[in-house]
């Protein structure tokens, strides 16, 4: 024999724990539970916590301002782990065991279409507050932050208006800037522009120096940077010290927002370009007040970005989908989004019914000496969400899917 | 005759019986996950617990065998829905199916790839160092530098592999929805027997002939060629073993959580088995598969109470069971068992 | 053309890097058989070190005694409970980095941190920016620093003479527990000051440390256990070998080639470009 039975008593107790933790108190009428699934542990943690911050104020300000149909908004948090299969687990639980209304969550695409499936199959609600890569419109999210058109192609718009013709694309090797570059070069094929080269390093990767030596050797009029998380400050930190400046090549990057400048330095980044929907120095009154109760439950020397500040929209157009419908339901809630427009900290955001994205201004921001981002440029008005695309003849070939 | 088979029957009844009764869809889903990685855990503990080969890419062979039968369900879902292209692919702006994925259509194949691909790759990988008398540590991080680049290459080749999304959104395995309950408690079933009969067959392997010139192999390895034996032989063909089961519980994995992705294989998850094998006692199979059923357990509570404390507790862990008991939970039961026995017959 | 003769120096400038971040390991690994996944939270120790002092020249000894302190607190605690278990201090090791890791994420939070570089380091000689320099400038001088205490001070041929025969050593009267400590020391000390320098090209996180951790193990493996012009031949032809497949084809292929070039190589040599001959009967 070989099991000795403490082992099998250990085996017994084992099974017997995990039947316990089911008991779950049946929920309470006078409260709703929602759901947060960001990544609080792993790589991801540094940028997913403060979007998750973002969210608990609007659920404790909606609950300040009397909750939802009179009733209290429970959250309850989840941490992804950095780890997709998690999210889907967590999801899962949220869902299943804990019943929740709704989830805000994901953060990175991989995360999200591993929460796809779980949401569709239990036709459970996402809203998923993150700059992406479009060719998506699952009928169980709603997605708050950008598709392409609301933030890569208004950033080519702009590189063309200053006479960058050619361009040098660098990007983290997953999905979104995979995506992003094959929209830029029909992009550039349609307006004339010349792509001189496109670059891809592994997430994580801290050695840049042969990149910048291809890039300063193609001499590119700009870069555009879809590179991600922690790459960012290794290639801006090797880049300024190859002599590269804004001035004589740009840099235009579409995931480094004000919480990254402090880790890459500014020092290495002043004066380069970013392409976003908001920033902390957006001028719009419920801006200010967005900023200011952010910074009085979090510390003064916080900022707020992009990613936060859609986390934060998503709780209050949810609140006001059920406020409308009447219900939590899931699909009354779907059926009365459509068309809600609320005045947001980045202006005007409209539900557009048809692919569950918002309407959202763009705009390009210059990264300043102290840190914060200023506006250099905006599309004027909110732009239709068009996820796959349709609107653009010279996308013809990308909207396939 | 009774008493030996006493304890794993009981086992058996609990995790094939009662487990499946009690526990709601969502724990035994749960189960069904922790007792996948007991299968690559099993292996681990044959061949680092019976033949001292710390391998630290045992996720490499998981996910060759997980990334098989995705590719086998993504294939049946495409088929069946007429586009023939996995989705990530039409994203990926890929457009025909690469001749590598054609044969995976066949689910005979498919699930053959799952664990001979893994077995041929070690085999190849263990001929060549172990002819080389690559040993001890330095097997441990080659096999960690293949997780490593394992899990570039994927990422790399997002046309074919979906990239770091890797694949999800499965519908039906050989006609059942995926999405029912039923399916599900049913690959539970079938998990916990694999492992069963895999526990049962590693057993007897370990105390057959072969399994004593293992140990003497992981005990004195120039002695056993001294004696004429080819060590080399011995040590490739356990660790094609031990990938072997690794890659069947890749394969069983993905259908269970519904999910592969190159975060499943890299060089964390590969170390977060052999911990789990650790904490559980490498010597004793039993103790591997414990392990991994309580490291996984430990996880999902922990990370469900408090996420920050999960990596303290973790890194605790190792610590203490590396430090005060290196023989893991096994050994400690079987040294209190072992007092216990002394203590009545005196 | 110019293009590519500047990856010669890039090559250079890799390889002093990755020296740097090895050197320590082939104390620790090289001289004491321990495995130390910790290595990487030790660089990142030195990293918060020159974070928190926000002074290059001063970082460098400060990080080079915190972290080895840190070094000697975890070889007195449990390493030293562990010799001749090496596959053991391994897994030991990486949980204390998981602590270490979380420990860092508490103190000083997640986000990344800013190091400023000197302003006498801005600027640059042809392709190599002076930070570059720097870098391989302080591998020189950490190379030709541990040479001389190995083979010049008493202390460093009696650290070579338990490497060599443990317990020989011990019968001819070195206290091995000791020089043990103070291996452990130099080598964790040597990783606080290859954190120092990565803040000058790289991120400044918690994470810091897993992403050198596998390359300075490589260097380790390829360049042959405890030989130091071993590594430094390692360190070098992987820098230079990175720098070209890199340029050829992309970042995500070079490391997969590198790690098919070490497997290949390690078929030729397969304890290493150097070995320790020893009679010594595993």
């Amino acid at each position: 024999m070989r099991i000795s039975r403490p082992i099998v008593s250990a085996i017994l107790l084992l099974a017997l724990a995990a039947c316990g933790s089911d008991a779950e108190p049946a929920a309470q009428s006078s409260e709703i539970k929602v759901g947060l699934l960001h990544s609080l542990s792993g790589t991801m943690a540094i940028s997913e916590v403060t979007v998750r911050d973002a969210e608990l104020l609007a659920v404790e300000e909606i609950n300040k301002a009397g909750g939802v149909l009179g009733k209290k908004l429970v959250p309850v948090v989840e941490d992804g782990a950095s780890d997709w299969p998690t999210f889907a687990e967590k999801a899962t639980k949220l869902i299943r065991q804990d019943k929740v209304a709704t989830v805000f969550g994901g953060w990175t695409s991989a995360s999200r279409k591993a929460m796809l499936p779980v949401f569709e199959r239990y036709k459970a609600l996402l809203w998923y507050p993150v700059q992406y890569e479009g060719l998506e419109s699952s009928p169980y999210i709603f997605y708050t932050g950008a598709t392409t058109n609301q933030q890569i192609i208004p950033g080519l718009d702009y590189l063309k208006e200053q006479g960058k013709k050619k361009l040098f694309l660098v990007g983290s090797d997953y999905v979104f800037p995979r995506t992003a570059n094959k929209i830029i070069k029909a992009y550039a094929a349609a307006n004339g522009m010349e792509i001189l080269g496109e670059e891809y390093t592994p997430l994580g990767h801290t050695e840049y120096s042969t990149l910048v030596n291809k890039v300063t050797g193609a001499k590119p009029d700009a870069v555009f940077n879809t590179l991600n998380g922690d790459s960012n400050v290794a290639f801006f930190k090797q880049l300024k010290s190859a002599g590269a400046t804004a001035e004589s090549m740009p840099v235009l990057s579409v995931s480094i927002a004000e919480e990254e400048v402090t880790g890459i330095g500014v020092d290495n980044i002043a004066g380069q370009p970013v392409a976003w929907n908001y920033y902390q120095t957006t001028e719009t009154p419920a801006n200010d007040a967005f900023v200011k109760a952010y910074k009085a439950k979090y510390g003064a020397a916080k900022v707020t970005s992009d990613p936060m500040e859609a986390g934060y929209n998503a709780v209050y157009l949810w609140a006001e989908a059920v406020k409308k419908a009447g219900t939590t339901e899931v699909e009354a809630v779907k059926k009365a989004a459509p068309g809600i427009a609320l005045e947001r900290p980045e202006g005007l955001v409209t539900i557009d019914g048809e692919n569950q994205h918002m309407y959202k201004t763009a705009r390009i921001g210059i990264i300043q000496p102290d840190g914060l981002i200023k506006q250099v440029w905006d599309s004027g008005e909110p732009i239709k969400p068009d996820p796959y695309l349709k609107g653009y003849p010279w996308a013809a070939s990308l909207a396939a899917g | 005759m009774i008493r030996r088979h006493l304890p794993f029957a009981t086992v058996a009844v609990i995790a094939l019986v009662a487990a499946p009764l009690l526990l709601e869809p969502f724990r035994l889903g749960l189960l069904a996950k922790y007792l996948c990685y007991a299968i690559v855990a099993l292996g681990i503990g044959l061949a680092w617990g019976k033949g001292g080969m710390l391998t630290l890419g045992q996720g490499v062979f998981f996910g060759l065998g997980g990334y098989s039968m995705a590719m086998y369900l993504k294939l049946t879902e495409a088929g069946g829905a007429g586009g023939g292209l996995p989705d990530f692919m039409v994203w990926s702006g890929v457009e025909s199916l690469p001749a590598l994925w054609v044969p995976f259509g066949n689910p005979v194949f498919a699930l053959g790839m799952a664990v001979l691909g893994p077995m041929a790759i070690a085999l190849i990988l263990g001929t060549l160092v172990f002819r080389q008398r690559v040993r001890g540590a330095y097997f441990a991080i080659l096999t960690q530098a293949l997780a490593a680049a394992m899990v570039i290459l994927l990422v790399g080749q997002q046309g074919l592999t979906g990239g770091t999304n890797g694949m999800t959104n499965f519908f039906e395995l050989f006609g059942q929805d995926l999405a029912e309950d039923s399916t599900q408690r049913g690959l539970y079933l079938v998990v916990a027997s694999v492992l069963g009969l895999l526990y049962l067959a590693t057993r007897q392997l370990v105390n057959s002939r072969y399994g004593r010139l293992l140990v003497a192999v992981r005990d004195g390895e120039d002695r056993v060629r001294f004696l004429g034996y080819d060590p080399a032989l011995v040590k490739t063909v356990t660790f094609a073993i031990s990938a072997g089961m690794a890659g069947l519980a890749g394969a069983l994995f993905v259908p269970v959580v519904g999910i592969i992705s190159p975060a499943l294989l890299g060089v964390v998850p590969s170390l977060e088995l052999v911990v789990a094998v650790a904490v559980g006692g490498r010597h004793a199979l039993a103790g591997a598969v414990l392990g991994a059923v309580v490291m996984g357990y430990a996880k999902t509570a922990f990370s469900e109470q408090f996420a920050d404390g999960w990596l303290y507790l973790q890194g605790a862990l190792f610590i203490l069971v590396m430090t005060l008991a290196p023989k893991g939970i096994a050994g400690i039961s079987r040294s209190i068992a072992g007092r216990l026995r002394h203590a009545r017959a005196t | 053309m110019t293009a590519f003769v500047n990856q010669l120096p890039i090559g250079l400038s890799i390889g002093a890097v990755l020296l740097l971040i090895a050197l320590g390991l082939t104390f620790t690994f090289g001289q004491m058989g321990v495995i130390n996944m910790a290595h990487g939270s030790f660089i990142m120790a030195g990293a918060y070190t020159a974070y928190l002092l926000q002074d290059l020249v001063l970082a460098l000894p400060a990080a080079f005694l915190v972290a080895g302190a840190m070094g000697l607190v975890l070889e007195r605690l449990a390493i030293r409970h562990l010799y001749g278990r090496p596959l053991d201090t391994l897994l030991l090791t990486w949980g204390v980095s998981l602590v270490l890791q979380q420990l860092a994420r508490d103190l000083f939070g997640a986000p990344n941190v800013q190091v400023s570089a000197p302003s006498w380091l801005s600027g640059g000689v042809g392709i190599l920016p002076y930070n570059r320099l720097f870098i391989m400038g302080l591998a020189v001088a950490g190379v030709v620093g541990v040479w001389f205490y190995l083979t010049r001070t008493g202390l460093g041929r009696r650290t070579q003479a338990v490497v060599q025969n443990r317990q020989l050593a011990a019968t001819s009267g070195i206290d091995t527990g000791r020089i043990d400590m103070l291996t452990f020391f130099i080598g964790s000390g040597l990783a606080g000051v290859a954190g120092v320098a990565v803040t000058l090209i790289g991120p400044v996180g918690p994470a810091l440390g897993d992403y050198y951790i596998v390359d300075a193990f490589l260097v380790v493996v390829a360049g042959g256990l405890g030989q130091l012009r071993g590594a430094v031949l390692a360190a070098l032809g992987l820098g230079l070998l990175n720098s070209y497949a890199e340029f050829w084809s992309d970042a995500s292929l070079a490391k997969v080639i590198v790690f098919a070039v070490i497997i290949a190589f390690l078929q030729i040599r397969p304890q290493g470009m150097f070995v320790l001959r020893s009679r010594a009967l595993t």
